[in-house]
């Protein structure tokens, strides 16, 4: 039974991973591509995380994957964050149909000063 | 204090990862966080005492589900917006104002804007953040900030201020 669960959370998890892959190909920039990157692929992987500790229980194995959940979810955002902000310094520019850029007003408004 | 805080969680991590009781690995697991403790122990959180106040961990307990669900969200969010043949995207990066006072928290803020629906946490300078938001609804700093920030600001700050 906890291994049909688990399968089922796992292939669950794999899909959301297949998403955000589409969506990595799929977007036009860097910024759009890291929020698909980023969201589907923490929760689809912690979704098999979380898969493979219904299916093994609260054995040795069952209980790594349980604490690496948190530790994912903690570092990937962070991640993210640190890839987006080092593009937009280097110079990456937004997608041409992009609406607002409050970064970039706000860091040549300082250069200016 | 911070250093006896490290190593209790420092310990707690090695147990949940061996997951046996063997004198051996126990052994093993206090010597790696002692060492854990020394080296990192000035980097660690600047108020351990945090660490003792049962109340914020109530608060976090509400939180998580918070947080999964829009988490959630979030990925149905752009499976709609991966998978739609049109592609409804209006991206732009916004200013937004946050009233968080500590490092954690704002780090917490950071991470759960990054995870919740359309937004993607670049910059913070000071109080405010910036943030990349795939359908821009609002480009005013108030108006942006009660429209991302406003769904965690006041758990967080129970949490972690």
């Amino acid at each position: 039974m906890n291994e049909t669960i688990g399968t089922i959370i796992i292939i669950i998890g794999v899909l959301f991973d297949a998403i955000g892959c589409i969506g990595l190909v799929k977007l036009p920039d860097v910024y759009n591509r890291l929020q698909a990157a980023t969201k589907c692929v923490t929760l689809g992987t912690c979704g098999i995380m979380f898969g493979i500790f219904i299916y093994s229980g609260f054995t040795s194995l069952g209980i790594k994957a349980l604490v690496a959940i948190p530790l994912i979810f903690l570092t990937s955002p962070t991640a993210a964050h640190a890839l987006a902000r080092g593009a937009h310094l280097f110079g990456v520019k937004l997608w041409k149909k992009s609406v607002v850029d409050r970064y970039r007003e706000d860091k040549e408004s300082n250069q200016n000063d | 204090m911070r250093r006896i805080v490290l190593f209790i969680i420092a310990f707690i991590l090695w147990l949940l990862l061996t997951w046996t009781l063997n004198w051996q690995h126990l052994l093993v697991g206090v010597i790696v966080a002692i060492f854990v403790a020394l080296l990192f122990g000035n980097m660690f959180v600047e108020e351990p005492r945090k660490f003792f106040q049962i109340k914020r961990y109530f608060w976090f307990l509400v939180y998580i589900p918070l947080f999964l669900w829009e988490c959630l969200k979030a990925n149905f969010d752009v499976a709609y917006r991966v998978l739609h043949p049109k592609m409804p995207i209006k991206p732009g990066i916004v200013k937004v104002k946050t009233g968080l006072k500590s490092e954690v928290a704002r780090t917490m803020l950071a991470n759960s804007i990054t995870m919740t629906p359309g937004t993607l946490s670049v910059d913070i300078d000071g109080q405010y953040l910036y943030i990349h938001w795939i359908y821009v609804r609002a480009t005013e700093v108030e108006e942006a900030s009660r429209m991302i920030v406003s769904k965690f600001e006041p758990l967080l700050a129970r949490i972690f201020d």
